[in-house]
């Protein structure tokens, strides 16, 4: 063992050499297996009890030293089992080995080769980090910075918010933040945000940000849990809204604005706490600023995106905020053409951003144009807005695709726009092109939009019809994923509204009947009261409905009766019943229901129901049917009567409601004509 | 006195009301707007009855404006402007307008005007006017054509306007919510160089015309607004962007680079410690210091000797002996400034009246006078005004007098020397520091607060110097490492130990109510008699200057001032007992060292005075010439 005694001189000259040349680092785990064993060595010196403390700590010195060359070289080290030999150092008495074991953990958690989950496979681990929180500074910088890098939810990268429909789930099953959470996470860390040291300070709130993302009970908890989390006397927003203030490092305003965001959208402070009005949202848009950082700039945008996704006055407030929508408008601008020429540093770096940059913006005009027309007219107004977004579709980035998709999607509300300047730079056309072969997150976003250009006052729809638009929407309603269904099914009722003949006819080829009756049966309501409008759709005026019904009439019949008898909600009852209503408008489609004894019955009782929705839409359906005019209306007459469908029309003209009050009247005169 | 500061502690003041509203209202303008001169340039507070349009209304203590002409068309269009323009020693500017009604089209302008802009207009249609309108939510940058800026506003509205005057942009704010930049390029003064006195004051003269007044301007009946310039806390949160102001600006002084050549800087920054020590005769201090620093003292260390007991004299209270030391040291030099020696003279006799001067004092029973001890502070603070005196009243019973100051900074500047405590005890012993305790018979250690903020302006002083000499990074030192008592130790053998004597010095004169052996002349006859007689001679000696320089009505004044306290019983308790104060021997010490230095052809004051005094000065002009960046990068932000 004379390497062993040798070794405490030999460290120590390692750790100044390893800390000062990255590139000897590097080299240390050279392909040459000779040299990877100096990293095993180190090890193994770490784990012996019997070698003594420093020799212990100058070995997690090095070795975290070696951490911080390449990702090879972290790679390795899992590669050794480094982790648990590191945690195993924390149950050592001695704080300054501790410290050097937390730095060196720290360095390879903040790896982005490091699995998330190797720090949850032993229960005990986080009560123990727990613990060392109050050691030292360092311990807790340190620790807080392994919780923020190790609680991350999987699409906080991808896309930064959540605003897909389907719910996310999280790959990492009962999520990190809980489990750090019902540790005390939030009670350990709270007092850590009036620390002495900046540092840990920043990492503390770090931690709280992620912490809080999208995480209601951490969220309350930080605002008034059980047990109230007091710091220096202070609740916590409090103490962030401190942390915003204007003279505050803009890192900790930036990351202490993402902690106040998370709490409200997880619904612990209101949308109109002047803590959220008047301090985090502008907070936010000077983040967007010219004067900030790249990266802040997209940090911040992404962060008021989310913010303001789903409410109209903070929409609102946004949008008139320091010129916001002007603002954004720079962050199309790189790499500038300045850059290009002067300097080939910056332009590597503003390339590095664009993309980012790009997204961050759609994201934000997304949010902001998502609910208030003025504010959408603004950001169509803002410079070649629509070029952008035009450009933004076609993009190889999907990040960039997908945020173009959606600001589209979020300007595509406004009938104006539809009318005008959608149809001025032709949308559609990239829109379908980003339809063919994108994945299912953008094909949501896509088909969404693809919604509202087909309605029927949108110049679009019919070059979109002309492109195959039916075939793939009849292709979507057959998808596993649930949203796409509903926007597949969505776009055809669209589609179906006030169509010409031929178009229906496609929808019916294209769908076929069986895919019609297993949207029908489709457990999502959604998809249910979609499918049913799109029926209502086909089976308008009066050609059209005996058309329909003379080929589809039997398996219509049957859909309709079974949606009745079964649970349904009153919207889905009073769907069906308009259609219905819409089949006895029919001429020769009116004999399907006055055969149907079962379907005369269900009418009958639906008009006396207590929903007045439903007696209204059973009315029409009878008022069809008695309409004297047309052919055969005695032999209807009689028959209804016979049914005693007179007597409920006399009682319903009676009613306080004046709908069916008026309607069963001109029901009842059908019969004095 | 060049310190701006002083002004505007007063200044907030000159509001004469008491009212509790006034009183808020000059709180808050005094909070945000600290480096305003209020007296020199008043703060907006109401809009003027007479700077207005006939069609406007005043009314709430003018803060309330209505509409009351025909509104016809904008030809009916009326403004009003504040009382006083905006000055910008603001730095940031902030009013806001609340819209009480929108009246008939809620036509109504909210902006800035500079004087002599037509009233019968709009803020923002003319030249030097600017306005942001509610009814289209556009800007007027001095024109009849608005931009496309903000929202629009209307009844219930509080729509804010701030003026930055540091990069001359403004923005408005709409119920608390910037909207961002509204104007570049105000017409506020930007640069100015090159410039003689006379031109500079000409060209003040014009700025204070064109600046810009807080102007409202409505159009049609039924408008009515009310203005906030203070009165009530403000919907925006300004102070907070004035943080983020503030912190800017101190990181650029931080950050402001010093040049290549670091040694030149270095030796600068010593070369003004040393000078600073010298010049107040820290003897011992100096030589340390330029011993550890490997520097060269300009002056003979006999002559700092020779000032330094003179001005310890002084100090004392002994007037008539420094006038002998001083005589008999630099002949010549009291006769060639008859002017300075009236007022030693004049100062000696107020210390007959005292019993502290040694003509008096030999009458005295109490001790034996004692040649080598010189009780009393010679840490003088040489710029200090009167009106700084009773504003720094710090702990009085605390122990840091100024000797205790300065081993704090010595401490911070010297500890990293190892050898220093052992060098400088060799320089201890040879210093006279034998201590009279005899001199005085009750030593009460409670100091008088006069006392206490004069150390506490050496403090600044210091600390201003350590700001400059630790901004150097090869100097960073890190204070803490060196145990507090050691220091302590070492530092006080450098100060000689004789500083001790201050606590004996105040019993003798400011412990006013509980001293019952304070009387004239020390109480005794022969002493009475003495001072007496001395001030016939000094009644001669003024005649005699009358007759030879003229009439000199300072010298009058002084000599009636110090007559005047033998009209009273207790010449401590009167309206001229202010001079028996031993805070008013330091103007006099300064003067006779500043004198004593230049005859030996050496700066009257220390650069380092010279460059505060100086830094303080341009803060002012800055103020004057509308740079707004002057409310930010106060001095006294760096004294502490």
């Amino acid at each position: 063992m004379a390497c062993v005694l040798e070794a405490p001189l030999r460290m120590s000259v390692l750790s100044e050499v390893t800390a000062s040349s990255r590139h000897y680092v590097d080299r240390l785990f050279d392909l040459d297996p000779q040299k990877v064993l100096q990293g095993v060595m180190l090890l193994y010196l770490l784990q012996q009890e019997t070698s003594s403390t420093e020799l212990r700590t100058e070995c997690a010195v090095v070795l975290g030293s070696l951490a911080m060359g390449t990702e090879n070289n972290v790679k390795s080290l899992l590669d050794c089992h480094i982790i648990p030999a590191l945690l195993q150092g924390l149950l050592s008495p001695d704080l300054k080995f501790i410290e050097a074991c937390l730095r060196c953990l720290r360095t390879i958690f903040i790896s982005p080769v490091t699995p998330e989950d190797l720090l949850y496979t032993d229960a005990t681990v986080i009560s123990h980090l727990m613990a060392l929180l109050s050691r030292s500074r360092y311990t807790q910088e340190y620790i807080c910075q392994i919780f923020s890098h190790c609680c991350k939810l999987q699409h906080w990268h991808s896309c930064g918010f959540k605003s897909l429909p389907q719910p996310l789930l999280c790959a990492n099953g009962p999520d990190h933040q809980t489990i750090l959470f019902n540790h005390g996470a939030v009670q350990n860390i709270a007092h850590l945000l009036v620390s002495t040291s900046y540092k840990v300070r920043m990492q503390a709130l770090k931690c709280f940000s992620v912490l809080a993302f999208e995480n209601p009970q951490v969220s309350m908890t930080l605002v008034n849990g059980k047990h109230k989390v007091l710091v220096d006397g202070e609740l916590l927003p409090q103490i962030f809204v401190k942390m915003l203030q204007r003279d505050k490092p803009v890192e900790m305003q930036l990351t202490s604005a993402k902690c106040l965001t998370s709490m409200c959208r997880a619904g612990a402070i209101r949308t109109d706490d002047s803590c959220i009005v008047l301090k985090t949202l502008p907070c936010l848009v000077r983040m967007c600023s010219k004067e900030r950082l790249l990266e802040e700039r997209v940090e911040g945008a992404e962060t008021l995106a989310y913010l303001i996704e789903t409410d109209v006055e903070l929409q609102r407030i946004a949008s008139i905020t320091d010129h916001l929508i002007v603002m954004l408008a720079d962050y199309f601008k790189y790499p500038s053409s300045v850059s290009a020429i002067t300097d080939i540093k910056r332009l590597d770096h503003d390339l590095k951003h664009a993309h980012e940059l790009r997204q961050a913006a759609f994201k934000l005009y997304a949010s902001l144009g998502a609910n208030d027309e003025d504010i959408r007219k603004k950001i169509i107004e803002t410079e070649n807005m629509m070029d952008r977004i035009v450009n933004g579709l076609s993009e190889s980035s999907i990040k960039v695709r997908l945020a173009a998709v959606r600001c589209l999607h979020s300007l595509s509300r406004s009938v104006q726009q539809l009318r005008t300047s959608f149809q001025d730079h032709a949308v559609w056309k990239p829109l379908m092109k980003v339809l063919q072969n994108a994945p299912n997150e953008i094909l949501v976003v896509a088909s969404s939009t693809l919604c509202n250009l087909l309605l029927e006052f949108s110049p679009s729809k019919e070059p979109i019809l002309e492109s195959g638009a039916i075939e793939l929407l009849c292709s979507l309603t057959q998808s596993e994923n649930l949203a796409l269904r509903v926007n597949g099914i969505w776009a055809l009722m669209n589609v179906a509204f006030q169509a010409e003949q031929k178009i229906k006819s496609d929808i019916l080829r294209g769908l076929s009947t069986e895919q019609l009756f297993q949207l029908l049966s489709d457990s999502d309501v959604n998809v249910l009261m979609k499918t049913l409008g799109l029926l209502r759709n086909l089976l308008s005026t009066r050609p059209h409905i005996d058309h329909i019904m003379s080929t589809h009439g039997k398996q219509i019949m049957q859909a309709v009766t079974l949606i009745l008898e079964g649970e349904h909600n009153i919207e889905v009852k009073e769907q069906t019943l308009c259609i219905l209503a819409n089949i006895a408008d029919g001429t020769t489609a009116k004999e399907l229901i006055m055969t149907n004894d079962d379907i005369l019955q269900k009418i009958k009782y639906y008009m006396s129901h207590s929903n007045a929705k439903l007696q209204l839409a059973a009315m029409f359906c009878i008022s069809n049917l008695v309409w004297n005019e047309e052919e055969g209306s005695q032999e209807r007459q009689d028959k209804l009567r016979d049914m005693g469908i007179v007597d409920i029309l006399h009682k319903l003209s009676q009613s306080s409601d004046p709908n069916l009050c008026d309607k069963a009247k001109t029901a009842l005169q059908q019969y004095l004509a | 006195m060049a310190d701006a500061g002083a002004g505007s502690l007063h200044g907030g003041d000159s509001a004469l009301s008491c009212l509790p509203e006034e009183q808020e209202l000059s709180q808050r303008l005094r909070r945000l707007y600290p480096a305003v001169n209020q007296e020199e340039t008043p703060l907006p507070r109401s809009w003027s009855p007479k700077d207005k349009y006939n069609y406007i209304g005043l009314s709430q203590g003018n803060l309330r404006v209505h509409y009351k002409g025909h509104g016809k068309n904008h030809k009916d269009a009326a403004s009003v402007r504040a009382t006083h323009p905006i000055p910008a020693a603001c730095g940031i500017y902030y009013f806001e307008v609340k819209i009480v009604s929108k009246g008939r089209d809620g036509y109504m302008g909210i902006g800035l005007s500079a004087q002599g802009v037509n009233m019968n207009r709009l803020p923002g249609w003319d030249k030097h006017s600017y306005g942001y309108h509610g009814d289209d939510g556009h800007s007027f940058c001095s024109s009849g054509t608005g931009q496309p800026y903000g929202p629009t506003f209307t009844t219930g509205d509080v729509i804010g306007c701030c003026v930055n005057l540091i990069n001359n942009t403004c923005f408005y704010t709409k119920n608390g919510h910037s909207l961002g930049i509204a104007f570049t390029d105000l017409p506020l003064p930007a640069m100015i160089s090159n410039q003689f006195m006379e031109l500079l004051q000409e060209y003040i003269q014009h700025l204070f015309k064109s600046n810009l007044y807080p102007t409202v301007g409505l159009q049609t009946p039924g408008e009515i607004v009310d203005a906030n310039f203070g009165q009530q806390p403000f919907v925006f949160d300004i102070e907070d962007y004035m943080r983020e102001w503030r912190a800017k600006i101190q990181g650029t002084i931080k950050r402001f680079p010093i040049g290549d050549r670091l040694g030149e800087w270095q030796a600068m920054l010593q070369n003004m410690v040393s000078s600073y020590l010298v010049h107040h005769g820290y003897c011992s201090t100096a030589a340390a210091f330029a011993r550890i620093t490997d520097t060269t003292i300009q002056e003979e260390q006999t002559s700092i000797k020779n000032r330094q007991r003179i001005q310890k004299l002084v100090l004392a209270g002994r007037v008539g002996e420094a006038i002998e030391a001083t005589q008999q040291l630099y002949p010549g030099l009291l006769e060639h400034n008859p002017n300075l020696l009236f007022m030693l003279k004049c100062r000696q006799f107020v210390e007959m009246v005292n019993g502290t001067d040694s003509e008096v004092r030999c009458f005295s029973a109490r001790s034996p006078r004692s040649q080598d001890s010189y009780p009393g502070s010679p840490n003088l603070s040489p710029r200090r005004g009167s009106n700084n005196s009773h504003v720094h009243s710090t702990g009085a019973d605390s122990p840091t007098c100024s000797n205790g100051v300065l081993s704090t900074k010595i401490k911070q500047s010297c500890s990293k020397y190892q050898a220093l405590s052992s060098s400088s005890s060799s320089s201890s012993s040879s210093s006279p520091s034998s201590v009279n305790y005899s001199e005085s018979n009750s030593t009460d250690s409670t100091k008088s607060q006069q006392h206490s903020s004069t150390s506490n302006q050496e403090t600044r002083h210091l600390a201003f110097l350590s700001f400059f000499y630790l901004s150097d990074s090869e100097m960073e030192m890190e204070a803490e490492h060196y145990p507090n008592g050691v220091l302590e130790n070492s530092s006080t053998r450098i100060m000689n130990g004789t500083y001790k004597h201050e606590e004996i010095l105040q019993t003798d004169e400011s412990s006013m109510d509980n001293c019952p052996q304070r009387q004239l002349c020390g109480g005794n006859h022969a002493a009475t008699e003495r001072m007496i007689q001395f001030g016939r001679e000094l009644q001669t000696l003024s005649e005699q200057l009358c007759r030879e320089y003229g009439k000199n009505t300072m010298h009058k004044k002084m000599l009636q001032d110090a007559f005047s306290l033998l009209a009273y019983s207790d010449p401590w308790n009167c309206p001229v007992g202010q001079q028996l104060d031993p805070i008013q021997r330091e103007p006099v010490c300064a003067a006779l060292n500043s004198a004593i230095l230049e005859s030996q052809n050496l700066p009257k004051q220390p650069p380092l005075m010279l460059a505060l005094g100086q830094a303080s000065e341009c803060l002012r002009l800055m103020a004057r010439v509308g740079l707004g960046s002057c409310s930010f990068a106060r001095v006294d932000d760096y004294l502490h």
